[in-house]
């Protein structure tokens, strides 16, 4: 924002250019009349650069998210998106009706999952509506480039959401840098690159959509703007599982005003129409059904909802009654009775189950070592961890150091505006802090008030930077400012900093933000383009080396096993068999049985006899394992291991974490423990392992991921046999064989 | 006590008649409705005590959409009450105007929830 008055000079002389552009005569009415129709000018001018300005960042948001189709090839990314786009494909094949009604028979062989009402359908659906209106429009586009760009085109709104959010909460110029900023924040880039297709890509826009609706309701006090904030938050509740976030910070929003005092008839307006109407609208969506009156996360909500009904209707008594003696007698009566019916209702439902207790998640997040201890499942993924300093600094960078300075601004001009956006910002650092996917919830307020910090501290500067030559010219030409230059006059004796000092602090301001755009792009290039699916190494002469592991087992998969074949693996790869391998899997992502993801466990973390029984009674034919022993990738299943013992021991405790250890430590060596060097997880990762020779200077069986010699280089396996080995060793496929005859 | 508590109730019943006798006209009909919806409600409720939930959307969709009208209605009142400095730049047309537009919304998803 340092170079906005530049800017804006350097487009005045087209802006007049164009007006004359004709005879002396003209030319010379035109200076005549300048004088008069500059003041409309600057204005126009302000317009064109802020809608310039907004084009610019339009773009930029979309483009800089484009670096991993640029650097691989237009693909879908990671593990959920390709269960996204499974189900996307579907509905753009057989309509909405058959997605509604379609059970899956290929996911969690031999339960099945019903899919429709078990997903939030706001992003398929958004993508299908993209590829229709293409479609209609005669652009002959494949779903699958709908689905790889729909994140990036959603960044893009949602900088023109947090323009008009920063407008409505501060003024343009903080909506202008908030757009920039969160048009290349690292936290929001790492959820909407170009095949990151997933809910959050959308979510975070309909998330600061229904927020921004919802301050403007609030800002106005019109049913309009309240319908329209339902709507947005309807639009949330279709895309994300992340709306408890909405729906408990609003009321809590609404607490907090009444607490201080700023309870307002428009608060009234905007809180309960939304509330009734968004709650109704969610109830539409069949995942969440009656979740909004029957769970526990969604009782604060009906509870403010309550205490405003009660809170509006002693106000209204109050008004009509100007006897303070009454009133205080009716006050008790209507809070005690009010208070006891409330308590009342919500323990009779508590009791009698109606309303069902905290999810473990929502547990999780309240207290960070809740799903250490009892729920493994959660805390076994790791964007469930805790987040660390460093990666806070990494997708914030100068951000984190302007926030608190954006929280003083702020709470130096409260309003209800203010105020929302500031607890908004509170909320979601403490959940930033406690798990690390949720940096993505954060980072729209970050940017925000990190915007006010920006706008508001240049705002100063330059109004130093003014307000002297104004004082020299005596209002020159701007005749319209002068009512402006005596209050900049008294500004500028207040302020502790001369002219020298303000042009010192506006380039280091300019400095900061040319760090934060560089910092932002190497992060986006460098850590969050990569598919993951396509793995990418630098080879020994500083060439680029590609595994495409992956996709070469799953498209083997496809051609080389029968269609009813069942493959079982450990969950993480469940969708992608099923999108890519279009075979049956028996675990996949989408992690709602607990007991079944244990024994698939079990059945890993078991000698390789008692797997074979447990993988018959499961009617497995292959058995996927993935291992980076020879290309040194770590995120593999041997890495993964402990975590399928934990789950599968918290469900059959016959599997005991100790058993795999050696005095506490995970080793793959020849200290290892003995079941481990028995486990059909170990066997199925090195099976033949011991006569490859990886690296050179180093014995065969050498493990380059963890950097070890493997310790039982001899395996047998006597119930399955190897099918199948992606070229670098990554993915590995078994055939379990068919029951020996009985003589 | 007991006497002086039953005064008390009493006095604050006039009071509160006299001063509500004092309000415009529209708003009374306004409030006619809402103690409508709210009844309405409110029977719905002890229907359900009594009967039990099972249509369980039905009910829902029942007791919301009277519950939703009391609460529009309410906004409505709100809005057009001359008293309320805050609303003095929104004209009484648009709140109708806004108040029809909720309702109609209101009540077309009632309808599709009505199984």
């Amino acid at each position: 924002m340092g170079e906005k008055p530049n800017q804006a000079n350097s487009v005045s002389p087209s802006a007049t250019s164009a007006a004359p552009a004709g005879s002396k005569s003209s030319d010379l009415l035109s200076r005549h009349f300048s004088i008069r129709s500059l003041k409309l000018k600057t204005k126009e001018q302000e317009l064109l650069l802020r809608v310039t300005v907004l084009c610019l960042v339009y773009v930029l948001a979309f483009i800089t998210r484009l670096f991993s189709v640029l650097r691989y090839e237009s693909m879908i990314h990671e593990f959920d998106p390709y269960f996204n786009y499974r189900t996307t494909l579907f509905l753009t094949e057989k309509g909405f009706y058959e997605f509604w009604n379609w059970f899956d028979s290929e996911s969690w062989y031999p339960l099945g999952r019903i899919i429709g009402g078990t997903l939030y359908p706001g992003l398929m659906v958004t993508a299908a509506l993209i590829y229709w209106t293409l479609k209609v429009l005669r652009f002959a586009v494949h779903i699958r480039e709908v689905c790889v760009l729909t994140a990036p085109f959603f960044a893009s709104n949602t900088t023109l959401v947090a323009y008009f959010f920063g407008k409505e909460i501060w003024d343009s110029g903080a909506g202008l840098v908030a757009a920039a900023l969160i048009a290349i924040c690292p936290g929001y880039i790492s959820r909407s690159v170009a095949g990151s297709y997933d809910n959050e890509g959308v979510a975070i826009f309909a998330l600061l959509f229904t927020f921004y609706l919802f301050v403007k309701a609030v800002n106005t006090g019109s049913l309009a703007w309240s319908l329209a904030s339902a709507f947005g938050y309807f639009y949330m509740v279709s895309a994300w599982g992340g709306y408890v976030f909405i729906i408990n910070l609003i009321p809590l929003y609404v607490l907090v005003l009444l607490i201080t005092g700023r309870y307002s008839m428009r608060l009234y307006v905007a809180y309960n129409s939304m509330y009734i109407l968004g709650m109704l609208l969610a109830m539409q969506i069949r995942f969440v059904g009656f979740q909004h009156v029957q769970s526990g996360e969604h009782m604060a909500a009906m509870g403010v909802f309550f205490l405003l009904q009660v809170f509006y209707f002693l106000d209204w008594v109050k008004h009509q009654l100007n006897d303070t003696k009454l009133f205080q007698a009716f006050l008790r009566i209507t809070v005690t009775s009010a208070v006891v019916v409330g308590a009342l209702a919500l323990g009779v439902g508590t009791a009698s189950g109606y309303i069902s207790p905290w999810t473990g998640r929502f547990y999780s997040l309240l207290d960070p070592t809740y799903a250490k201890d009892h729920i493994p499942i959660i805390a076994s993924v790791s964007e469930h961890q805790p987040t660390a300093w460093s990666s806070f600094m990494f997708d914030f960078q100068i951000l984190l150091f302007l926030f608190p300075a954006g929280l003083y601004f702020c709470f130096k001009r409260l309003s209800d505006a203010t105020i929302f956006i500031v607890m908004y910002g509170l909320t979601s650092m403490y959940f930033a802090g406690v798990m690390v996917r949720l940096i993505l919830v954060a980072t729209p307020a970050v940017c925000l008030i990190s915007a006010i910090a920006v706008s508001a501290t240049i705002k100063n500067l330059t109004q130093v930077l003014r307000a002297k030559p104004k004082i020299v010219h005596s209002c020159s030409s701007k005749g319209g400012s002068s009512a402006k230059t005596s209050s900049k006059g008294l500004l500028d004796q207040s302020q502790p900093i001369g002219k020298n000092g303000a042009i010192a602090l506006l380039f280091g301001a300019f400095y900061l933000l040319t760090k934060y755009a560089t910092h932002c792009t190497w992060v986006t290039s460098e850590a969050y383009s990569s598919p993951s699916i396509v793995l990418a190494a630098r080879g020994a002469h500083g060439n680029r080396v590609i595994f495409d592991d992956y996709r070469e087992a799953y498209f083997w998969l496809r051609q080389n096993t029968p269609p009813d074949a069942k493959v079982m693996s450990w969950w993480d790869y469940g969708y992608q068999i099923t999108a890519m391998g279009n075979r049956t899997v028996i675990v996949d992502n989408n992690t709602w049985n607990n007991t079944h993801i244990a024994t698939v466990g079990r059945a890993m973390s078991s000698y390789e006899d008692e797997a074979y029984e447990i993988m018959r009674s499961l009617d497995v034919s292959y058995v996927l394992v993935v291992f980076g022993g020879v290309t040194g990738y770590s995120s593999d299943d041997i890495n993964k291991f402990l975590w399928m013992v934990r789950i599968g021991g918290g469900v059959f405790p016959v599997i005991k974490e100790p058993d795999y250890l050696v005095n506490g430590n995970y080793r793959v060596d020849k200290g290892a423990a003995p079941k481990m060097l028995n486990c059909l997880m170990y066997k199925l990762s090195y099976y033949r392992f011991g006569e490859l020779t990886t690296e050179y200077g180093k014995p065969p069986g050498y493990d380059r991921a963890r950097g070890v010699e493997i310790g039982n280089k001899d395996i047998k396996l006597e119930f399955l046999e190897e099918a199948f080995t992606t070229s670098n060793w990554i993915v590995r496929i078994y055939k379990v064989k068919p029951p020996k005859n009985r003589w | 006590m007991v006497r002086s508590t039953g005064d008390d109730v009493l006095a604050l019943f006039h009071s509160l008649r006299s001063a509500y006798a004092a309000t415009p006209k529209n708003l009374k009909i306004i409030d006619l409705y809402v103690a409508f919806a709210v009844s309405t409600a409110l029977i719905q409720v002890v229907y359900m005590a009594m009967v039990g939930s099972f249509p369980f959307n039905s009910f829902l969709s029942g007791v919301l959409s009277c519950v939703g009208t009391a609460v529009l209605a309410v906004c409505l009142r709100i809005q057009v009450n001359k008293e309320n400095k805050e609303f003095k730049d929104l004209p009484p047309e648009r709140a109708y105007a806004d108040f029809i537009l909720c309702n109609l919304v209101l009540h077309l998803v009632i309808m599709n929830f009505l199984g």
